[in-house]
């Protein structure tokens, strides 16, 4: 494979000139037309009854057209559980929820109306700990738990505030601590934390006369949009139009449907008129999903040689008031327990608990950066137990060719061993620097989480000039989709980059592509449109010998023309064969070529519901991260000295993007180790504005080394597995495990902030 | 309803007179009534740099000044620095060294880095990471955004 011409290579970003111009449009800049703007009534509490909502001050607010509440429009909407309303209805979960709607002709109309909405509740307890909220004495935040609808491959627990229980059951975990001849246990904690992408989310919607619905959204996954509101409206997707656009950051927090719902029924009432919404810097803190914070308890066994022979793994999971993708974060996380590791006895249990806390939900790596913080650091910790080498044990126990996850799948093309290598080596493992100095590395793993049927598409046409159009679902937020999936496509019908255009999802237009998440789109997209390509390039051929009169085989295209390798003089243009390929004769042979290409994972299984064995993962990532850090003891602040990512991405499309993924990726990471967690009193998030929320700026981000491996995956295209999450996952325990090299302090939580760093050296002291 | 004033001004090189709302802030007025959507509104006080634009030539977050704020002065937003079609040295670099991912900060990175260089021709790393401080980037683009400053000084 190494005569590509288009995969492989640094081709630049084809969003790239949009992009610095300013022309790129994000999905407000495509608001257009008669509008009218939407404000929300937020709870005030984080549980309580509502008693009554008085809305006639705000009626008579001038420029204000409508106020609905819950009672109004009791709709519901969930991805996995259907637990949601989009305006509460008798009773409010969190502080911030919306209870009521107001459109009016300014958005400061809308605001001052919303502030004149009278709302009276009667206060309920609220339970703002996991923990607690599982105790048989805790206050039920979801009585009607067991009416919800649910996906069966989820386990709620009526009567309880358990929203998802998964249970994973491989080998005989007390045999394994029989076996061990040390055991390892210890609590972990990782706290919230917001996407705050720069741009915040936004939707509006358009109701046509004839009843057509047109929504534009930040949605990562305008497919999942059209579905969900589908069901929830009961209207047949041929009337739902979801039109997305250039997304200013996802990192999952635009997965799924978000504020979709509150526009849709006010545009119902005014036809014609653009109603749109566009959550504040603050409303997008608190009204958006958060990082759920995971407490866990982790007790490992491990032989003197170093092999760990049974993992104990408790998880309970904040999923606050309501839990769209929560149940299944909770999910993922258990079925990927032993992290990047092959144990052979692990039970786990892992638990999406309700509490009165902002709505949780995923964050790059979906659960896999908080179920992997605790693995990584109690690697740390045996190791010293043993007096063994952090990387030694790691390279025992890793994944390797052949071996099993915890839920008994066994993985292939594994180049984990590589990226720990590859780290270890660039930060000079094993060299102490100084007294205030110190080495960390950590392992990771991810798979796509997704259901085992969620397909892709793509369709490609040629033009009568032998340029191409691809049309795919999936969303551009940053990650350079449209730019590999160009390459891909280029590479297989060998039309260059430059003469294939692609576009952003218009549910219309494009075809379906499940979601823009859990890093699945490179694998599952690029698979779609290779496909696609390979259909088109057979039209391509079959056209040629039809009208050159020489057998398929004996023909090659190299992208403007179509020969026979036995005469070259046998030929046609790719104009010719395109623009309604007709003999000299002038009868028509063929008319314009469209390729269709589709993927399903063939590879994937329902987990058993008491053992959690089965095959979950489409393909599995592997990668590491090392970090050499500098503490002060005297003020607590950690500098970073060296950052280094390697993933093993089986094909990198365009080496230029998966490094600048890496890179980012990493950033993200460092900011959550160092900086980043929302503060709650009481269900209210204190720090809602960047001032209060810190995350990395250029003068705090070091050098980063990124390292791409390449071990092929065999489904992939070309050989490529997803990256866009992994290189976050490893960062913040390797952080810890290197402040914890240089003072022999240890942390189970994180942000590692000057504060924190301070009060534990001095504990020790 | 909301006092109105008339200010002129200079946007990208052209002339204009408009009469505008004096509670509105320059970032609404430059969006919503120039229709210069490259400015990006990211927290509305002056956290992210997303709105950044050049006022006489000194960049500044357009959330924090007011639209009056405009008379008689000189306006360039992101869609003012190419010229004729040609990118200006800075959007170029940013171009060759991808630094950028979702791109909704560029535009306020760009106009940062354009200033520094303005008024600082040969930044040290130290000065690029003082001057675009005030601009976040969650894609985490920065190592690259901070070649492409480098690189836009040597040509």
């Amino acid at each position: 494979m190494s005569d590509m011409k288009y995969v492989g290579t640094d081709v630049l970003r084809v969003d790239a000139l949009e992009k610095v111009t300013g022309a790129a449009q994000y999905i407000e800049d495509r608001f257009i037309g008669p509008m009218l703007h939407v404000k929300m009534k937020k709870s005030t509490v984080a549980h309580g009854k509502i008693k009554s909502i008085d809305t006639s001050k705000a009626l008579q607010y001038p420029g204000v057209k409508a106020v609905l509440t819950g009672k109004e429009y009791p709709n519901k909407i969930g991805l996995y559980l259907i637990d949601r309303n989009f305006l509460a209805v008798d009773k409010v979960r969190f502080w911030g929820e919306p209870v009521a709607i107001v459109a009016a002709v300014t958005e400061e109309a809308a605001a001052e109306a919303a502030e004149l909405i009278e709302v009276e509740y009667e206060e309920l307890p609220g339970v703002f700990d996991p923990r607690e909220a599982m105790k048989p004495d805790a206050p039920l935040i979801h009585e009607d738990l067991g009416s919800y609808k649910v996906v069966p491959i989820f386990y709620p627990k009526p009567g309880t505030n358990i929203a998802n229980h998964f249970k994973l059951r491989k080998g005989d975990v007390e045999k394994g601590f029989a076996e061990a001849d040390f055991i390892v246990e210890r609590d972990y904690k990782v706290p919230q934390m917001q996407h705050v992408s720069i741009e915040t989310h936004k939707a509006a919607a358009h109701w046509s006369p004839d009843g057509k619905l047109t929504v534009w959204s930040t949605a990562q996954s305008p497919n999942v949009v059209r579905q969900l509101l589908s069901e929830s409206l009961d209207m047949p997707m041929h009337k739902i139009r979801v039109i997305s656009s250039y997304i200013g950051g996802g990192f999952g927090g635009k997965a799924g449907a978000s504020l979709e719902g509150l526009v849709i029924p006010l545009a119902q009432k005014f036809p014609g008129h653009v109603v749109r919404i566009v959550f504040n810097r603050e409303e997008d803190m608190q009204g958006t999903f958060t990082r759920q914070a995971l407490y866990a308890h982790l007790k490992t066994g491990v032989r003197k040689d170093g092999r760990i022979t049974a993992l104990e793994y408790e998880m309970i999971w904040d999923g606050g008031a309501y839990t769209e993708y929560g149940v299944n974060i909770v999910r993922a996380a258990g079925y990927s327990s032993s992290g990047a590791y092959e144990i052979p006895n692990v039970k786990t249990d892992s638990y999406c608990v309700y509490t009165n806390n902002s709505i949780g939900g995923p964050v790059r790596g979906f659960g896999m950066c908080e179920m992997q913080w605790g693995i990584e650091r109690q690697m740390d910790e045996i190791a010293k137990e043993l007096n063994m080498d952090p990387l030694e044990i790691r390279l025992i126990n890793g994944m390797k060719e052949g071996s099993k996850t915890a839920t008994g799948q066994e993985v292939h093309n594994v180049g984990f061993d590589k990226c720990l290598k590859a780290v270890a080596d660039k930060i000079g493992w094993g060299k102490k620097e100084g007294k205030y100095r110190g080495k960390g590395i950590a392992g990771l793993v991810k798979c796509p989480a997704q259901p085992s049927n969620a397909s892709s598409s793509a369709i490609i046409r040629i033009n009568e000039d032998g340029t191409a159009h691809i049309l795919v679902g999936a969303t551009e937020m940053g990650q350079g989709m449209l730019t590999a999936i160009t390459q891909i496509a280029a590479e297989t019908l060998h039309i260059p980059v430059e003469k294939i255009d692609i576009k952003i999802p218009d549910t219309d237009f494009t075809p379906y592509e499940w979601q823009t998440v859990g890093s699945r789109v490179t694998y599952t997209c690029g698979t779609s449109v290779k496909r696609a390509a390979e259909d088109a390039l057979g039209q391509i051929y079959c056209i040629a010998a039809n009208l050159l009169e020489v057998p398929e085989e004996e023909l090659t295209f190299d992208g403007k023309k179509i020969y026979s390798t036995k005469d070259p003089n046998v030929k046609a243009t790719i104009r010719e064969i395109a623009d309604s390929c007709k003999k000299c004769t002038g009868e028509g042979i063929a008319g314009p070529i469209i390729g269709r290409g589709s993927f399903v994972p063939s590879n994937m299984t329902n987990l058993d519901p008491e053992t959690g064995q089965g095959n979950p993962g489409m393909f599995y990532c592997f990668g590491a991260t090392g970090v050499e850090v500098e503490v002060d003891p005297e003020t607590g602040v950690v500098t970073i000295l060296q950052l280094v990512s390697a993933i093993d991405a089986g094909k990198a499309i365009n080496p230029r993007l998966a490094h600048a993924q890496l890179r980012g990726g990493t950033v993200m990471g460092l900011s959550t180790a160092l900086y980043e967690e929302l503060r709650f009193d009481k269900g209210v998030i204190l720090n809602r504005n960047f001032t209060d929320y810190k995350i990395c700026s250029i003068d705090n981000t070091p050098h980063i080394d990124s390292f791409i491996i390449e071990t092929p995956e065999e489904g992939g295209p070309f050989g490529a597995r997803g990256i866009g999450e992994q290189p976050m996952i490893g960062v913040a325990p390797a952080v810890a495990n290197a402040v914890n090299d240089a003072l022999g302090v240890d942390f189970n939580t994180f942000p590692l902030t000057p504060e924190r760093v301070w009060r534990v050296i001095n504990e020790k002291k | 309803m909301a006092q109105k004033m008339t200010i002129s001004f200079t946007v990208n090189g052209d002339k204009e007179t408009r009469e505008v709302n004096v509670g509105q802030t320059l970032l609404k007025f430059i969006r919503n009534e120039l229709h210069l959507t490259g400015t990006k509104e990211g927290c509305e006080i002056g956290e992210c740099g997303a709105c950044m634009v050049l006022l006489d030539g000194k960049p500044v977050n357009s959330c924090l000044v007011l639209a009056v704020e405009l008379d008689g002065k000189e306006l360039v937003t992101i869609e003012g620095l190419s010229k004729n079609g040609e990118l200006d040295r800075v959007q170029k670099a940013f171009v060759e060294h991808s630094a950028f991912q979702c791109g909704f900060c560029t535009p306020g990175m760009i106009i940062s880095a354009k200033a520094l260089l303005d008024r600082n021709p040969n930044p040290t790393d130290e000065d690029i990471n003082e001057a675009l401080s005030g601009n976040l980037c969650r894609c985490g683009a920065y190592q690259e955004i901070r070649e492409a400053v480098k690189a836009s000084v040597k040509k």
